[in-house]
């Protein structure tokens, strides 16, 4: 979006400060690894392009002074979840090269639903949000804060998320384990 | 007891043997016969006590009871159980109990081998309770209670064959042609209670008769058509009669009660009642005698060619009920009332005698009987007392006919005449003509029905005898003695000793009736019915030319032909559509029937293809947004979460742009 | 900083992940987009909670339970693409059409949808039943 409509805030867009300056690259490097990932005929290539850009969020985390989700982000997404997904594609025989029938016939549609959505979000977005200012002075996601907030008052709702995890293994174990033939 | 309490057990016990009979038929055999004749005998001998302490007599002498049976919004206008006891209404109520008594007696025989004996009794109880409450009733819808109750019963009865489609159709077609007639009918009852003021008969009558009071009726000829559109419904007049033939399909007993000597004799026994509202219109009495004519000289012709026994019987019936109209057109209801009981006996007898005869001849066609020799030493009851009802019918003194006939034809004769006032010198002639012609036809053709049916002597009945006797289910004519023969014992068979008693019962007053003329204008209080010289002498003459000029046709016929019928030489080219009852049934199908058809095809057509054109026009839209909304079904997930999702963009935007 | 880059680039992000869900064939990689889409909104949980500077820091600890559920999430969904995979020989969502309409007097031969028997769909009717891949 132009920034010459949203000049009444007291910080201009046109004068970006650094953070600023390496936050729009490294979101545009993001972007663009996200574009690729849904985009490329090449299974393989969309979950690697998928680690650019959740890679790219990371970077994005620490430069919003939240290091601890960064660096989770970097061991679970990047560390694991990819992983996963690569596995998921190999044993689902997926093709290495270019597959052309990656993308469904439902392109078009995706496509104006999408472009609609992202237009009504950022104008939604950019309206409400033009004139705040993130002040970036005081870490606000050290491993110390996020560790203090999370054991006093996020207790119960992380021992319930361990419960969640739990059953997900054990339901994802259920699920992938090859039953016998029956009959 | 008294007389009315006597009087209201008269219809009473045979409607409550009617319905001990239907409960218990299947359950207690043994009480069906019980339950059918005895009620019915106990009504007749009340019917005669009360008879005996009516003692005869109208107007004044009648004895009146009435108790308000229901209110009708009309406080002026009640609708009472009332009962008119009069000279005429305790005799005809006689005379139906005389002969429903015979016919239950016979039934017992007649129908002992029917599995549906016990509905059939209890449906004749039933009818006999309604002719009676007619018979008895003063009151207007009261008496059209028992009018239709005993429509109903005459359709079960005429269609108590119902496995044949010949039943079937005549049980519809007797109904339906009398409904024709009633819907008329109840308006009249209505018209004339509305501007009379009341239902009863009695205060009716007494009204339009009083030298006293002005009371005239407004519309008088509207009303009497319309009731006249009932009567001959009921009675079978010209020309709503032609159900009656057709109804032969009926067991015989039951044309005996009620085709012949009761229901059909109700209508005639209305307009009796009736006879001041007739009178106060001329026009009426002339439709009344030219209805009456017509119908007597058409029947009597179609009587004369018809070859179903029963059929020429029932033809023969419709012709005397038309005298019955011709006395009435003429004013005279003494004649009429005396002519109704005499022709109800002898008629009565004559179905019955004519039960016998198809049962031992296992046929109902005159032609196959012909051929048929010894049938009188089969049934020489049936033979005796036939002869008799015949010579009654054909008017042979000193027979019942010939007093109760003449009695018709002196009052015709007076009619044309000695002009009353209030009776058309027309209606007179015409009944006194159609009158003494129907004399004439009426003597030919029970002369050629005794030849055919008795003298059968024919040159081949050695040889043909046996193969007709061997062949009990011979096919006859659409009369339908064809199911009676089946659900009979064998051809041949004598009839059982209470249908013979029943017969010599009958014959009695067929015999007799007739000298009782001088007590009976007394019993009346009416002028007098002796026979007059010039009308006995020219219908009895008359008669005797019929009766001669068929025996006459029927040596030669028997002489020269391979037919033994003498009809054909006699009408010449009139035989074939008197046949067909001069194709009458063939004129109302073409007239009513064709055109309500092609009024129903019309209709169906247009129902199904404008009217369903706009109901599968209007289903047709559904049905391709049904078909959309189908192909929206993909069963891809992908699919229904872009529309999801470009719905919720969709409401998104909406709220914005509203917020805006 | 302000708080617009990380919102709309959110956004952006969140809009590509649904393009992806929407137009991709193969369930991997629609849960790759799913994963961009739960990714876009962490983003915008962590902005916010630093931009509110929150007591509580909800965003940021809800943002590790998304992570956590996230996990879990793709376990689950890959065991059952796997699944999907093994009866059907097929990981391509618009081939999955049991749902479809068909033309009444069709058969419906119901299987139950529980266990493993396939139901061929028009598509995938050639499949061989209960093929075993890895």
């Amino acid at each position: 979006m132009s920034g010459l409509v949203l000049l009444g805030a007291e910080r201009g867009f046109l004068s970006p400060t650094g953070v600023e300056i390496t936050f729009l690259l490294v979101g545009l490097v993001t972007l663009g690894g996200a574009v690729l990932a849904v985009t490329s005929r090449q299974l393989v290539h969309a979950a690697l392009w998928l680690v650019v850009a959740l890679g790219g969020i990371a970077v994005l985390y620490l430069l919003l002074t939240a290091e601890f989700i960064a660096w989770v982000q970097v061991l679970i997404y990047v560390g694991s979840v990819v992983v996963l997904l690569l596995f998921g594609l190999m044993l689902t025989k997926a093709p290495i090269g270019p597959s052309p029938d990656a993308d469904s016939g439902n392109r078009w549609v995706a496509l104006a639903v999408a472009l609609a959505t992202a237009a009504t979000l950022v104008t939604v977005v950019v309206d409400a949000f033009r004139t705040a200012w993130i002040e970036l002075d005081v870490p606000q996601g050290t491993t110390e804060i996020v560790g203090r907030s999370l054991f006093r008052h996020w207790v119960l709702p992380f021992e319930a998320l361990s419960l969640l995890l739990l059953a997900a293994l054990v339901g994802a174990i259920v699920l992938s384990r090859r039953k016998k033939e029956r009959r | 007891m008294s007389t009315t309490t006597l009087a209201v057990l008269v219809p009473l016990l045979p409607f409550l043997g009617a319905c001990a009979g239907l409960a218990a038929g299947r359950r207690a055999p043994g009480f069906v016969r019980p339950l059918a004749v005895l009620p019915t005998v106990a009504a007749f001998a009340l019917a005669v006590l009360v008879a005996v302490r009516q003692g005869g007599g109208v107007g004044p002498d009648a004895i009146n009871a009435a108790t308000e049976l229901t209110p009708t919004g009309n406080a002026l206008l009640p609708i009472d159980l009332a009962f008119h006891l009069d000279g005429f209404a305790v005799l005809v109520a006689v005379l139906v109990g005389l002969v429903a008594t015979c016919v239950q007696l016979y039934s017992t025989g007649y129908l002992r081998d029917d599995r549906r004996y016990p509905s059939y009794a209890a449906l004749v109880s039933l009818f006999t309770a309604a002719m009676l409450l007619v018979v008895y009733s003063d009151d207007l819808i009261v008496l059209l209670v028992g009018w239709e109750v005993m429509g109903i019963c005459s359709y079960f009865l005429v269609g108590h064959y119902w496995e044949t489609a010949a039943a079937r159709s005549a049980s519809l077609k007797a109904f339906l042609v009398t409904k024709l007639g009633d819907v008329p009918f109840l308006i009249g009852i209505l018209a004339l209670a509305s501007e009379a003021g009341t239902f009863r008969i009695s205060t009716i009558t007494t009204r339009l008769t009083s030298q006293l009071s002005d009371f005239e009726l407004s519309h008088p000829t509207v009303i009497a058509l319309l009731l006249l559109a009932g009567v001959a419904g009921k009675s079978a007049q010209f020309p709503l009669h032609s159900w009656l033939p057709d109804a032969m399909a009926g067991p015989t007993p039951v044309s005996a009660l009620i085709h012949a000597a009761t229901m059909v004799a109700a209508g005639v026994y209305v307009v009796a009642r009736l006879l001041p509202v007739f009178t106060a219109s001329a026009a009426a009495l002339v439709v009344l005698a030219v209805m009456a004519a017509l119908t007597m000289v058409g029947s009597a012709l179609a009587a004369l060619a018809q070859d179903d026994v029963k059929r020429v019987l029932a033809y023969s019936t419709i012709g005397q009920l038309g005298y019955l109209a011709g006395a009435l057109a003429v004013g005279n209801r003494s004649a009429a009332t005396f002519h109704l009981l005499s022709h109800g006996a002898f008629k009565a007898l004559l179905f019955l005698a004519a039960g016998v005869l198809i049962a031992a001849a296992g046929t109902g066609s005159l032609t196959a009987m012909a051929r048929t020799s010894g049938l009188r030493g089969r049934a020489p009851d049936a033979f005796w007392t036939m002869t008799i009802g015949l010579l009654a019918l054909a008017a042979i003194p000193p027979f019942s006919g010939f007093f109760s006939k003449e009695a018709v034809l002196a009052a015709a004769e007076h009619a044309a005449l000695d002009p009353v006032a209030g009776i058309p010198v027309a209606a007179g002639w015409i009944v006194l003509v159609a009158g003494l012609a129907t004399a004439l036809l009426t003597a030919a053709y029970a002369t050629r029905l005794w030849l055919l049916a008795w003298a059968g002597r024919s040159p081949a009945a050695a040889t043909v005898a046996p193969t007709e006797l061997d062949v009990p289910d011979t096919p006859v004519t659409a009369g339908g003695a064809g199911p009676e023969a089946r659900a009979q014992t064998h051809p041949g068979t004598a009839a059982t000793t209470p249908m013979n008693a029943v017969l010599w019962l009958l014959a009695v007053p067929s015999l007799a009736f007739g000298l009782l003329y001088g007590w009976l204008a007394d019993w009346f209080a009416g002028p007098s019915l002796a026979p007059t010289l010039t009308t006995s002498v020219l219908g009895t003459g008359l008669a005797l030319i019929g009766a001669l000029v068929t025996y006459a046709a029927w040596r030669q016929a028997t002489a020269v032909g391979r037919t033994p019928d003498p009809t054909p030489a006699l009408l010449g080219p009139l035989h074939q559509p008197a046949r067909a009852g001069f194709h009458l049934d063939a004129a109302y199908d073409r007239m009513f029937v064709a055109p309500v058809r092609g009024g129903a095809r019309l209709v169906d057509f247009l129902d199904r293809e404008v009217v369903d054109a706009y109901v599968r026009g209007a289903a047709t839209l559904p049905g391709w947004l049904g078909t959309l909304a189908r192909r929206a079904q993909t069963g891809n997930a992908q699919t229904y979460l872009s529309v999801l999702l470009a719905g919720a963009v969709v409401l998104a935007v909406a709220v914005l742009a509203a917020g805006a | 900083m302000h708080l617009a880059y990380p919102a709309v680039l959110a956004a952006l992000l969140f809009s590509v992940g649904l393009y992806g869900v929407l137009a991709r064939r193969n369930v991997v990689l629609v849960l790759i987009s799913v994963e961009l889409m739960l990714n876009a909104v962490n983003l915008n949980l962590v902005a916010f909670d630093v931009w509110l500077r929150d007591e509580l820091h909800a965003g940021q600890s809800l943002t590790l339970f998304t992570i956590a559920v996230a996990a879990a999430e793709i376990g689950i969904g890959l065991a059952i693409v796997l699944l999907v995979y093994r009866n059907r020989g097929s990981s391509n969502l618009d081939e999955l059409r049991d749902l479809v309409e068909r033309d009444p007097g069709d058969d419906n031969s119901d299987g139950d949808a529980g266990d493993n028997t396939s139901r061929p769909t028009a598509s995938a009717a050639a499949a061989p039943k209960g093929e075993v891949t890895a």
